[in-house]
C-alpha cells in the first residue's frame, strides 16, 4: 500500500510522513499563531478520534496532529473543514506566516502584526516555489517573532518627528532611547537621525505627546535558521505604506522564483547569483519603478 | 535636587525590575490626587522603563533629573485615585 502513496502531493496538503509506515503528522493552517476556540475543539476531536490524542506545536506557530492513518486522510480533511480548520503546507512553497500579537494587544507593538500576517497569508500562502519560503511579522524592536530568521521578515517601527511646542523638557525620552540618538539642548530635544532605529520608545515614554509618529515596516531578506544560519538583511529604509511593502515583497519572492534552483533556499540563491542585482531590484520596487 | 517642590519621596534604587515599578506604584497609591512625589531610581533599565510604566498608569510626569551619581529622580504628579 505504501508504494502507492503520492508523498509530494500529500506534503502540499500538510501531511508529513512519519517513521511509522502509513502514518502522517498533519500540519494545520495557522496564521499568526491564532486559532479560534471552535478550531481548537475540532482539532481536539480529530486528534482523539484519528490520532493519538495529542497535538504537536511546531517551532513556527503551527499545529500538527500526529499519527493520522493514510486511510483516514479524506475523513480527517472533511471533519477539520467542518470546524473551520484548513490544512497547512510542507514542501517547496510559502509556509505558515508567523506573527506576534502586535499593536492590537501589546503595549510595545508599533504595527498590527496579525492583520499584516493575514494579508501576507492571503497573498502568498502555499505559492509554489523552488524551495520553502517563510514570512514572519514582529510588531516592534523587541523582536519576539524573530523577523530576521525568515526569508522575508517584517518588523514594526515608528517614523518620528519632534514637536518642540508640546515638549515639557522632562528628559524622559533621552533615557528611554537606547540608541543614544536624543539629547536635551537648551531645554529642547535634539535628534541624531543617523542613530534612530525607529523603535518608538521615545514616543511611548513621552508624557506630553510631543512626537508625531507614523507606523512603518522594516523589512529583512534572506534569513535562515536551519542547516545554515544567516541573519536576514535590510536593503531599503523603513517603509511607510502597505502598497510599497507588498511591491517589495512581490519583488523578493519573484526574484527567488526566477533565480533559485530547486531545493535552494533564498539566501543561498542570493549568494550564488550575486546580491547586487537583487538589491537593485528591491530598491527599484521600493521606489515604485 | 532640581527646583520642583514635592510632597513625598521614594527610593527604588534598592529594587530590580519589576519591583522597581511596584515600589514606585505603591508609593504613588498612598498620595492624594495632585500631590507630587520624587522617585529616585538607577540609571539603565529602571530609568528606561519606569517613567513609561508610570505614564501608562495615567499619572503626570513632570521631570527627570540627573543626579549625576548614577541615579535619576523622576517627579510625578498623582492623577486620579
Amino acid at each position: 500500500m505504501a508504494e502507492t502513496i503520492d508523498y509530494s502531493s500529500l506534503k502540499k496538503g500538510g501531511f508529513m510522513r512519519q517513521k511509522q509506515k502509513g502514518f502522517f503528522s498533519l500540519r494545520l493552517g495557522v496564521v499568526g499563531g491564532n486559532l479560534t476556540a471552535e478550531n481548537i475543539k475540532t482539532i481536539a476531536e480529530v486528534a482523539e478520534k484519528y490520532g493519538h490524542g495529542y497535538v504537536h506545536m511546531t517551532s513556527r506557530q503551527g499545529v500538527e496532529i500526529p499519527f493520522i492513518n493514510f486511510n483516514d486522510i479524506e475523513e480527517v480533511r472533511g471533519e477539520l473543514a467542518k470546524g473551520g480548520v484548513r490544512p497547512g503546507v510542507c514542501g517547496p512553497r510559502v509556509r505558515t506566516v508567523t506573527a506576534c500579537q502586535g499593536s492590537a494587544l501589546c503595549p510595545s507593538g508599533c504595527i498590527d502584526s496579525y492583520e499584516l500576517a493575514k494579508e501576507f497569508d492571503e497573498r502568498y500562502f502555499g505559492r509554489e516555489l523552488p524551495h520553502k519560503f517563510k514570512f514572519g511579522v514582529t510588531g516592534c524592536m523587541n523582536n519576539c517573532l524573530k523577523a530576521e530568521e525568515n526569508d522575508l521578515g517584517v518588523k514594526g517601527g515608528y517614523v518620528i518627528e519632534y514637536k518642540p511646542d508640546a515638549c515639557i523638557s522632562c528628559g524622559v525620552c533621552i533615557k528611554a532611547c537606547r540608541e543614544g540618538a536624543l539629547s536635551l539642548v537648551d531645554g529642547k530635544v535634539v535628534m541624531d537621525e543617523s542613530k534612530c532605529n525607529h523603535c518608538g520608545r521615545c514616543v511611548k515614554a513621552c508624557p506630553a505627546d510631543s512626537w508625531d509618529y507614523e507606523p512603518g515596516y522594516i523589512v529583512s531578506f534572506g534569513g535562515l535558521f536551519g542547516n545554515k544560519i544567516y541573519k536576514g538583511e535590510e536593503i531599503v529604509p523603513i517603509i511607510k505604506d502597505k502598497e510599497t511593502l507588498f511591491r517589495v515583497a512581490d519583488a523578493a519572492i519573484d526574484f527567488f522564483d526566477k533565480n533559485a534552483k530547486p531545493g535552494e533556499r533564498f539566501r543561498l540563491t542570493l549568494q550564488r547569483v550575486g546580491e547586487e542585482e537583487f538589491r537593485k531590484q528591491i530598491r527599484a520596487a521600493y521606489e515604485g519603478k | 535636587m532640581a527646583d520642583i517642590q514635592y510632597d513625598e519621596e521614594v527610593d527604588i534604587t534598592d529594587k530590580v525590575c519589576p519591583l522597581t515599578f511596584v515600589k514606585a506604584k505603591v508609593a504613588i497609591d498612598e498620595l492624594d490626587e495632585g500631590q507630587i512625589i520624587a522617585i529616585r531610581m538607577n540609571d539603565g533599565e529602571p530609568v528606561q522603563n519606569v517613567p513609561r510604566s508610570i505614564k501608562d498608569e495615567g499619572h503626570q510626569i513632570l521631570k527627570l533629573a540627573d543626579n549625576e551619581d548614577g541615579t535619576y529622580t523622576l517627579f510625578v504628579k498623582k492623577v486620579g485615585d
